[in-house]
């Protein structure tokens, strides 16, 4: 099969490729949506009909296995990339994996009252030996690169009859069917799933312990293959599970494994690692999820240690056993493991972060809105409404749920922070922001500013790439961003502010230093910001900031225009927004928090007065500098007046000094303000971005209690209700409960959810703040320190032959280079003195003859203060006496 | 003549850095000097081995009037003017630190106890500076005027220095300070009426043009050396503000920032000092130079002032002479005043002339001492702060 491997397809095809397969791919990814929704119905809800029969019996599982192939395929090779050209945001996709989970548990709910404990091999082989076959005709076919389009269409025209026989099935869904054919199809999900081992438990109630074995190595396998997708590209990641199941596939022990787990237990574990892997990659939260929980059950049995699985331990502890005594109440297992999901997913999707690219962690944030929102704008919103609904009428359950979720955001806050550490150190990317650049004339005028990329990572097309950005783009991203991410408590790097002052001067054009340092200031300023961005774990995986980087074009960023009417609503809002938050009184419940925030108000503070102070010493350095300027001019002028040749020459030597400080003076304000103040104004606005995430954080505290509020209100008319009897009334309060109850459970899900990211956040932040504040503080000082050195060879040169006459041309010539070294000026003005000295010499001697004899004894004492410094005042005494 | 030459030179020499005194015969220092609201008493130390005085050791206190006497008696002797009477002390100033500090006691609350400690204690020390710099320019005029052959010996001078008790001298009343203000007006019309006269020396005419000239350079320079030492003096604060600040936020982190923001508001901290040092050096070394030198200039130039009058007075007497001789009339008195006003004339140009040349080259020693031990001092800040630099960055690299 090594062939089949080396003709599988690259992990980016071409451009032309790939455009193709992006058409190609909307509708797919239409069809696949489709094929979800089918797969796991007509899993658990068998129609009598096709089990009767064994050739449809057989191809509907072979169609549904061909689902994840040709997913396992579409979603990790096309969908970065597709994401990457296209604006398709890979979150419809994710979520609605998610809706087909939550049938599928729902479904099973149902399927599972009707199961027996007897396990049906049989079916199970006979539906998987087609379906394998199958699979490896897919596969193999769609090795062939140029193939694949064909492929995704074949299994958009099956999922398309697929639906329809589904539809037919759901419809038929007789309940009180055979066991065998209940078994049957149950199976499927369970090899669909990959592990669902509540239901191999069914299957195989005493090879439990066979079946642990395969689990848990797979598990293994799983964070083998996690580990190795996070090391390697994605696309390779993903290719290499495709090779094994092709192999795995072809030697048609798949189907064997089911029927003999104990002889091809080997044999079977890579295959089901296999899906375990393509489950993530494809479905992530939801299969991958409840893999790891099924496979955590098994852990406990095997006590082998499981690392990832470690968050969801909690919920099998409780779900497993449920499972297994508890075959009367499956309701409520599979939808406390609906729930569940929810926080697995953040493990899930963490490990997965590096591997699929565009996933990562907004997919959290997606399929919890998928769930608890209902927000997203795709097709199925109203099905998931009624999935929603359905888990919603079991209230208990859920909040039971979402109260085990609880514990788990501690764990896995230390899990994500470890892997955003490891993280870190795999970021490699380095933007740089360059060639400001004026374009257009008058007010229309805007700086243009290249921005290149230089990077390593493989979800980029190219090593390095520049684009051209304009200021209002670089808003337009924080604006996406924020919109994006602020509310769900992530810390979005500020940009700089938009000065209009600043930038009117700059479009006036006038091309003073003011102007220029504007614009320096400002391209330092996004310079720090992009990179910020993009080392920010999540929000480098934003298909904005991608496209932001990568794209030639990008639409003209509207509304960041100060003046315009959208900042005239933002200004609106944040009035509002500034109102709402002295309004709303929380009671913090989380110490953690409080010192947080008090730490962050006062933090700011104090670094808003050290910008103020910062920038005084600026002024003052500027002042330095032309006051120093101004006393170079003006001992210049003295060195012309005097009469004295030797002090004029020392004089003029003086301002010429004197100049050079105030170069160097100049150099050390910009410095400052440059390095220090600009750094500390970054901390500023990066304080504000910390602060904002603990208002949404607030908001979405609010919201929360506002349900808890209204809840509590409706409870309190039903009760009324209740009194007066009103039955038909009562029904409605009641559904209005329920209605509410589940917005409250989400609303504090959301909440605990938002804090637990704005603690990652923060801790982040922290982090970086301090690695970021002492390479700044070291540039900074090493700056000062070079316009403070000397180079001590010189010096010391200086020192020993002071009285050597080429030392005034030495002097000269070693400052030149070294310009702008304080100690170098001292030097010279050193050196300058002392040839000031000689010079005197040789003025006592060829005077204008006006000299008198005071003055020509003088001469010797001058000459011998020449000789040696410390002993002119004894030369004095001398000749005193 | 020789003796007077050989004691000329002798002065001279002595006089080559102004703050220097080691004649033995006439040494005068102050070793202690009161500061009392806006009057400074100074405690005037002379130890002598000259007959003209009682006693080989004596102190008196003296007040800052007292000097401003002392020069206004010299200025107005008619035998001293041929000489450059060395400039009178400034009037000690310390209305800028008393500002300051109010200003500071204001914005107290602004500031935390350590940040308010050390601008106290900042200003305390410009106190001191100022202090110490108002009993040095009047310790200096004492050592130039005994330091000088004919001034040293004046009869005014040795009271000043003898006088156990207080001088008591009369504060200038209003009529008096008008009448100073009118002399000076009268002086300043003077100069420009007699500014039409030719000058009969060479070395005089060069002599005026330049100093003329040379004043109003000097006195640009001061100006602007005093504000580039103030700019120091304001970054030296600076500094305190931001490590006091960086100081606080150090406090207040509990992060990993913490040790790196507590080493840097002690560098800072450290800068300041440095940089406060390189102020107050520039200040004594560079800018007290410079308005030293202006004043003496301003001395010079009265110098000549005063010798013009006297040509002017000799032309006058000149023409009288000729009238008289036309007129037949009063010859001989005319005669006599021609003469005497040729006398004063020719003595003042001669001492003037000697006066000015020694001037010469005391300005360029003295300039030359001083901006040799400036830039000593430069150079060693630089180096402090190169260190303190670099040690800062190799502590925080280590972390």
């Amino acid at each position: 099969m090594a062939t089949s491997s080396e003709r599988s397809p690259p992990p980016f095809p071409d451009a032309e490729d790939q455009d193709a397969l992006d058409s190609e791919e909307v509708g797919g990814r239409d069809s696949d949506e489709d094929d979800g929704e089918d797969m796991f119905p007509s899993a658990s809800n068998p129609p009598l009909a096709e089990m009767d029969t064994a050739p449809p019996a057989a191809s509907q599982p072979s169609d549904v296995l061909m689902k994840p192939p040709t997913d396992i395929m579409n979603n990790p090779l096309i969908e970065p990339v597709s994401s990457q050209t296209k604006n398709e945001s890979a979150s419809e996709v994710v979520s609605e994996p998610l809706d087909d989970f939550v049938d599928l548990t729902n479904n099973i709910t149902e399927a599972a009252t009707d199961k027996v404990a007897a396990a049906e091999e049989d079916t199970a082989v006979i539906s998987f030996d087609e379906p394998s076959d199958d699979f490896v005709d897919i596969l193999g076919s769609e090795t062939e690169a140029q193939q694949e389009e064909v492929v995704v269409v074949d299994v958009t025209a099956e999922a398309a009859s697929d639906k329809s026989e589904v539809t037919g099935s759901v419809t038929d869904l007789g309940l009180g069917e055979g066991e065998q054919e209940v078994k049957e199809t149950f199976t499927v999900p369970v090899i669909d799933i990959s592990v669902d081992s509540s239901s191999t438990d069914v299957q195989q109630p005493p090879g439990i312990e066979e079946i642990a074995d395969p689990l848990v190595d797979f598990l293994g396998d799983d964070l083998l293959g996690d580990d190795f997708l996070g090391d390697a590209p994605p696309a390779t990641g993903a290719q290499k599970p495709s090779m094994a199941t092709i192999d795995l596939f072809n030697d048609d022990d798949g189907s064997d494994i089911f029927a003999e787990p104990r002889q091809t237990k080997s044999a079977k574990q890579p295959q089901k690692s296999l899906f375990g892997e393509a489950d993530e990659d494809l479905f992530d939260e939801p299969l991958g999820a409840t893999s790891k929980k099924t496979i955590n059950t098994e852990r406990k049995d095997k006590s082998v240690p499981v690392k990832a699985a470690a968050a969801a331990s909690d919920d099998i502890n409780i779900a497993g056993p449920l499972q297994e005594s508890n075959p009367a109440e499956p309701a409520d297992i599979f939808t406390e493991e609906a729930v569940a999901t929810a926080p697995s997913v953040a493990v899930a999707s963490t490990v997965n972060s590096k591997t699929n690219g565009v996933h990562s962690e907004e997919e959290t944030d997606i399929f919890a809105e998928a769930t608890v929102e209902l927000s997203l704008d795709s097709p199925q919103s109203e099905r998931k409404k009624e999935v929603t609904d359905k888990p919603s009428a079991s209230a208990p359950s859920l909040s039971a749920a979402a109260s085990l979720a609880k514990p788990q955001s501690a764990a896995l806050d230390e899990l994500e922070e470890e892997e955003d550490e490891e993280q870190e150190d795999q970021f490699d990317i380095y933007v740089s922001v360059k060639d400001p650049e004026k374009i257009g004339d008058g007010m229309n005028a805007y700086m243009a500013y290249k921005v290149s990329t230089q990077t390593t990572l493989s979800m980029f097309r190219n090593k390095t790439f520049t684009v051209r950005r304009r200021f209002s783009d670089f808003l337009g991203l924080y604006e996406k961003l924020s919109e994006k991410h602020g509310p769900n408590g992530f810390i979005v790097p500020p940009p700089p502010e938009k000065s209009i002052l600043g930038m009117t001067k700059v479009k006036v054009g006038k091309e003073d230093s003011s102007s220029a340092d504007f614009v320096e200031r400002r391209r330092g300023a996004l310079e720090r910001y992009l990179q910020r961005v993009v080392n920010h774990p999540s929000l480098l995986q934003d298909p904005d900031v991608r496209e932001f980087l990568e794209r030639e074009e990008l639409p003209r960023a509207v509304s960041t225009q100060a003046l315009s009417g959208a900042g005239f609503l933002k200004m609106i809002n944040k009035a509002t927004d500034a109102v709402s938050k002295m309004t709303i009184k929380m009671n913090e419940s989380d110490v953690w928090f409080e010192e947080k925030l008090q730490e962050v108000e006062s933090a700011d503070q104090q670094f808003r007065k050290l910008h103020t102070l910062v920038e005084s010493l600026v002024v003052h350095r500027k002042e330095l500098s032309l006051n120093t300027a101004s006393f170079a001019k003006s001992t210049a002028m003295l060195g012309s007046a005097e009469d004295n040749t030797a002090l004029s020459r020392a004089l003029s030597q003086l301002a010429e000094v004197e100049d050079k400080m105030e170069q160097l003076h100049q150099d050390q304000a910009a410095n400052d303000t440059f390095r220090f103040a600009e750094l500390i104004a970054d901390f500023i606005r990066l304080l504000g971005a910390v602060r904002g995430s603990f208002d949404h954080r607030m908001k979405s505290w609010q919201r929360w209690q506002d349900a808890q509020a209204m809840l509590q209100k409706k409870r309190e008319t039903e009760a009324k209700l209740l009194w007066a009897n009103k039955p038909d009334k009562l029904q409605l309060a009641k559904e209005e409960i329920a209605e509410w109850e589940a917005k409250v459970t989400q609303y504090e899900r959301d909440f605990d959810r938002v804090s637990a990211t704005v603690r990652k956040e923060v801790v982040r932040f922290e982090k970086e703040k301090a690695k970021n504040f002492k390479r700044q503080i070291i540039k900074y000082m090493e700056c000062l320190l070079q316009s403070q050195q000397q180079s001590p060879t010189t010096k010391e040169k200086m020192f020993k032959d002071r009285r050597g006459y080429n030392l005034f041309i030495e002097c000269k010539s070693a400052l030149l280079p070294a310009l702008g070294l304080t100690a170098m000026c001292g030097e010279t003005r050193l050196s300058s003195s002392v040839v000031m000295e000689r010079q005197l010499k040789r003025s006592s001697t060829d005077c204008d003859g006006l000299e008198t004899s005071p003055v020509q004894t003088d001469g010797p004492t001058q000459s011998q203060c020449l000789s040696d410094e410390p002993d002119s005042i004894n030369a004095e005494d001398r000749l005193v006496k | 003549m020789t003796s007077t030459l050989d004691e000329n030179n002798k002065e001279k020499m002595r006089s080559v850095s102004v703050d220097l005194n080691n004649d033995a015969s006439l040494l005068i220092d102050i070793p202690d000097a009161l500061c009392e609201r806006d009057k400074v008493k100074f405690t005037v130390h002379t130890k002598t081995t000259l007959s003209s005085f009682q006693k080989p050791e004596f102190s008196v206190p003296r007040q800052h009037e007292d000097f401003i006497w002392l020069h206004d008696t010299l200025v107005e002797t008619e035998d001293y003017a041929g000489l450059i009477i060395p400039p009178a002390p400034p009037k000690p100033d310390f209305e800028s630190p008393r500002e300051k500090m109010h200003k500071l006691g204001e914005g107290e609350a602004t500031m935390t106890k350590e940040e308010y400690a050390k601008m106290k204690q900042e200003l305390e020390a410009e106190y001191l500076a100022v202090f110490k710099k108002t009993v040095q320019v009047h310790e200096i005029f004492l050592q130039r005027l005994s330091s000088h052959p004919m001034l040293s010996k004046d009869r005014n001078f040795q009271i000043f220095l003898e006088y156990d008790q207080d001088l008591t001298v009369r504060r200038k009343n209003a009529k008096e300070m008008f009448g100073g203000f009118f002399k000076n007006m009268v002086k300043s019309a003077d100069e420009v009426l007699i500014s039409g006269v030719k000058e009969v020396d060479d070395f005089f005419e060069q002599e005026k043009t330049f100093l003329l000239d040379y004043y109003s350079k000097i006195k640009d320079s001061t100006a602007k050396a005093e504000k580039m030492t103030r700019a120091h003096k304001n970054i030296a604060d600076d500094y305190i503000h931001i490590s006091a600040t960086l100081n606080s936020i150090s406090t207040d982190d509990g992060t990993a920032n913490k040790k790196h923001l507590e080493k840097l508001s002690d560098l800072f901290e450290k800068l300041r000092k440095v940089e406060g040092r390189v102020a107050s050096d520039q200040e004594l070394k560079l800018t007290e130079l410079l308005r030293y030198y202006m004043r003496d200039i301003q001395a010079a130039k009265d110098l000549l002032y005063r010798r013009a009058r006297a040509l002017a007075d000799y032309e006058n007497s000149n023409k009288a002479l000729d009238k008289a001789r036309l007129k037949s009339k009063d010859i001989p008195q005319a005669e006599e005043h021609q003469q005497h006003c040729l006398q004063k004339f020719d003595k003042l140009s001669e001492s003037g002339k000697k006066e000015l040349t020694g001037f010469k080259g005391r300005r360029v020693v003295a300039f030359r001492k001083n901006l040799i031990e400036m830039a000593e001092l430069e150079i060693k800040h630089a180096k402090n702060n190169a260190t303190l630099l670099q040690g800062c960055i190799d502590l925080l690299k280590s972390n």
